[in-house]
């Protein structure tokens, strides 16, 4: 397989961006060796899909109460197949905790467990430090969770507005990606584009838990102020605007 | 009701809409949404039905109603009798070997477009084999133009998709001078942001702007945010060529999407008013696919094929530069694997190009559907032999911020190699100008080119 030359001159596009930029050619096709880091990287994905949930160790991560509910969908092969399913919450789950809440956090494993493992602690304790003034109602953990789970969630435990932590669907080189659904007055029934959305949430390689948490707080402290999410709020946040102070 | 008898079976069907959809191939949204046909005869035994349904049935039957969905409206209230008047007397089976007699040319078809509702032409697309779709496709040309020409035959052009993962500038620009290297970049120079920040798209949108001024690139930019977006950035005074939106088949669905045809109609009109585009009117880019109007729950039971038909008329009035289906990215529920996502890839450019869109297609799959890079190599192939306008050119097919494979900037070197497609002249000119063209025509590898890539990466350097 052929050598990259020490003085590439197109190594300052590899250090720029974790794209899979300046590949080299054979022909007009790819040379064997990024072609095989391809096919480990799809691999990777793949198996990352059918990654399982371990709510007990979220549990111990996540500090203070935390409810695990099952979505509709029995298995990870009807999951995939029917995102209705994934949408509603399992018949026969236990009431929720209806209360004053400001806030919902749910988290949901989404098409990839390993973000949520990964990265949901961090993002859920700097969420709770930017958002001092709120009450937050206990953490519900969601197996086999689409988004919109959280409408019904958020609705249950009377929150104002709910922010949805789910992994998003695996990429080559981020088999790991978290986004942050937020929706203000959830119920079933609203549409994607009643939300906001930050996406990409890891690190390294995408936004940072706390560059994260800001933009998150950002957009529920503006959803609170105009009373909706979705395509009317823009997102104007400047960054680090929500770091409290100290 | 709609009824066939087949060696002693009867066969009913309640209306057009179940008749549509029970003669589509199989699909798992159609399975989903509870559409699909009960059995592989019964599927059959629609298609009987269907091709002996005059084409004038889908003017009075309507899918959707019309009282209550403006796209059903838009469909009626704009066709064209007289576009349809040499086609008014064909059923769907006549229409389908109409559309394949050698003396229907490009020049017939491009006469009757305006004539073609999508239900006719959705109809006829599930009488056709894959063969059909891409023969009948390959005989018509639609042309768009703002800086460069696009839909020429024996061209195919490529959309530069430089996205990154926190919309980092100096990132997204690597992305681009890559593809520049590698030849692609003449459909549009067209990033996903990673959020909605109006900020940082008027970034992104400086940033491609200046570097097409600097290197003196004949193409269009795009940030691909909401229409509301860059209708403000617009106001802002940033520099817009083209103004970017998902659409889909219903009312319903686009009011999921957060438009409709009024917000269209302003955002086209504030886009052409700017007359950033010298060549030709088309400011608009469209994306579409299959399955956007059941994942909104808005598909009044219509089949999946069947709406993104409607999404092209949707699209229609705006004479838009680039429609793009992004045909493998909703995910399994709607199609499941490579044999599904190769058959939507080539109904949609079909659809698209009988009813006069400049059709691209996004060659692409998640990594929770059942496909891989072989899979895509085949649609793109099939593609290409179809006379597909553009595809996308994503570094090593790797999308980095939206989490998905598409087709990269060495397949579309590939596709131009084994048919010998060129890109759009005026970008042809410029690849060739700067050097980056060796002397067979082809874009040549980075050894050759010290000086363009000198010229390019310069830019880079420089911030």
């Amino acid at each position: 397989m052929a050598e990259v030359p020490a003085t590439d001159p197109l190594e300052v596009l590899r250090q720029a961006t974790t794209a899979r930029v300046a590949l080299g050619r054979a022909g007009q096709g790819l040379p064997t060796a990024p072609m095989l880091a391809f096919q480990l990287a799809h691999a990777r994905a793949r198996d990352a899909v059918h990654a399982v949930l371990d709510t007990e160790a979220l549990r111990v991560a996540l500090e203070g109460e935390v409810i695990v509910v099952e979505s509709a969908a029995p298995d990870r092969a009807t999951y995939l197949a029917d995102p209705d399913l994934g949408r509603r919450l399992a018949e026969g789950t236990a009431a929720l905790p209806c209360g004053d809440h400001d806030l919902a956090v749910v988290v949901g494993d989404g098409l990839s467990a390993t973000a949520v493992q990964a990265h949901v602690p961090a993002v859920v304790a700097a969420l709770r430090l930017r958002l001092a003034g709120w009450t937050i109602a206990p953490v519900v953990v969601a197996r086999q969770a689409r988004v919109a789970l959280g409408d019904s969630i958020g609705e249950a435990l009377g929150a104002k507005a709910v922010v949805v932590l789910i992994g998003e669907r695996p990429g080559l080189s981020a088999a790991d990606s978290l986004g942050a659904y937020i929706t203000w007055d959830p119920k079933p029934g609203r549409r994607d584009s009643e939300r906001n959305c930050v996406s990409n949430i890891r690190w390294p390689g995408g936004l940072a838990p706390d560059q994260a948490a800001d933009k998150i707080a950002w957009l529920l402290t503006e959803a609170r102020r105009m009373g909706m999410t979705g395509v009317a709020l823009k997102d104007r946040e400047t960054p680090g605007s929500f770091l409290p102070p100290g | 009701m709609y009824a066939q008898d087949l060696a002693g079976t009867h066969y009913a069907f309640r209306d057009l809409k179940a008749l549509l959809a029970a003669a589509t191939p199989f699909r798992s949204g159609d399975q989903l949404a509870g559409v699909a046909a009960q059995s592989a005869e019964q599927r059959v035994a629609a298609r009987y039905v269907l091709a002996d349904l005059p084409l004038k049935t889908f003017l009075e039957d309507l899918v959707v109603p019309y009282e209550t969905d403006e796209v059903t409206r838009l469909i009626v209230d704009s066709h064209d009798r007289a576009a349809f008047a040499p086609i008014a007397h064909l059923t769907v089976g006549a229409f389908r070997e109409w559309l394949l007699a050698n003396e229907t040319d490009g020049e017939a078809l491009r006469a009757i477009a305006p004539g073609v509702t999508p239900e006719m032409a959705a109809a006829v697309c599930k009488l056709m084999r894959n063969q059909d779709l891409i023969a009948m496709a390959r005989k018509i040309s639609v042309t768009s133009a703002f800086r460069t020409t696009l839909g020429l035959p024996r061209r195919l052009s490529v959309r530069l998709q430089p996205n990154h993962a926190t919309d980092d500038p100096r990132g997204v620009a690597a992305s681009i001078l890559d593809g520049l290297l590698m030849g692609c970049g003449d459909a549009v120079i067209g990033v996903n942001p990673a959020t909605d920040n109006v900020e940082t798209a008027r970034t992104l949108l400086d940033l491609i702007d200046e570097l097409r001024q600097r290197l003196d690139i004949p193409t269009q930019s795009c940030v691909l945010t909401h229409v509301t977006n860059t209708m403000e950035l617009i106001e802002l005074g940033a520099p817009v060529d083209l103004t970017f939106q998902s659409i889909a088949g219903t009312e319903a669905a686009n009011r999921g999407f957060g438009v409709d045809l009024a917000l269209l109609r302003e955002a086209h009109d504030a886009t052409l008013a700017l007359g950033r585009n010298p060549l030709g009117d088309n400011v608009m880019y469209f994306e579409t696919g299959q399955g956007s109007a059941l994942s909104g729950g808005a598909h009044h039971g219509v089949d999946q094929q069947t709406l993104e038909a409607r999404a092209y008329a949707v699209a229609r009035p705006f004479r838009p530069l680039l429609v793009n289906t992004v045909v493998g990215f909703i995910g399994p529920e709607y199609l499941y694997d490579g044999k599904q996502i190769t058959r939507a890839g080539l109904e949609d450019h079909f659809c698209g190009k009988l009813m006069g869109l400049p059709m691209g297609v996004d060659v692409c799959y998640t990594n929770h559907a059942a496909a891989d890079q072989d899979d895509m190599d085949d649609l793109l192939t099939l593609l290409g032999v179809a006379g597909v306008n553009f595809v996308m050119g994503v570094p090593g097919a790797d999308d980095v911020m939206l989490n998905y494979q598409s087709t990269s900037f060495h397949d579309a070197l590939y596709v131009r190699e084994v048919l010998g497609l060129k890109p759009a002249p005026e970008f042809e000119a410029w690849l060739s100008g700067i050097g980056l063209l060796d002397s067979a025509g082809r874009v040549a590898q980075v050894g050759q080119s010290r000086e363009a890539q000198r010229r390019l990466l310069a830019h880079l350097a420089d911030g």
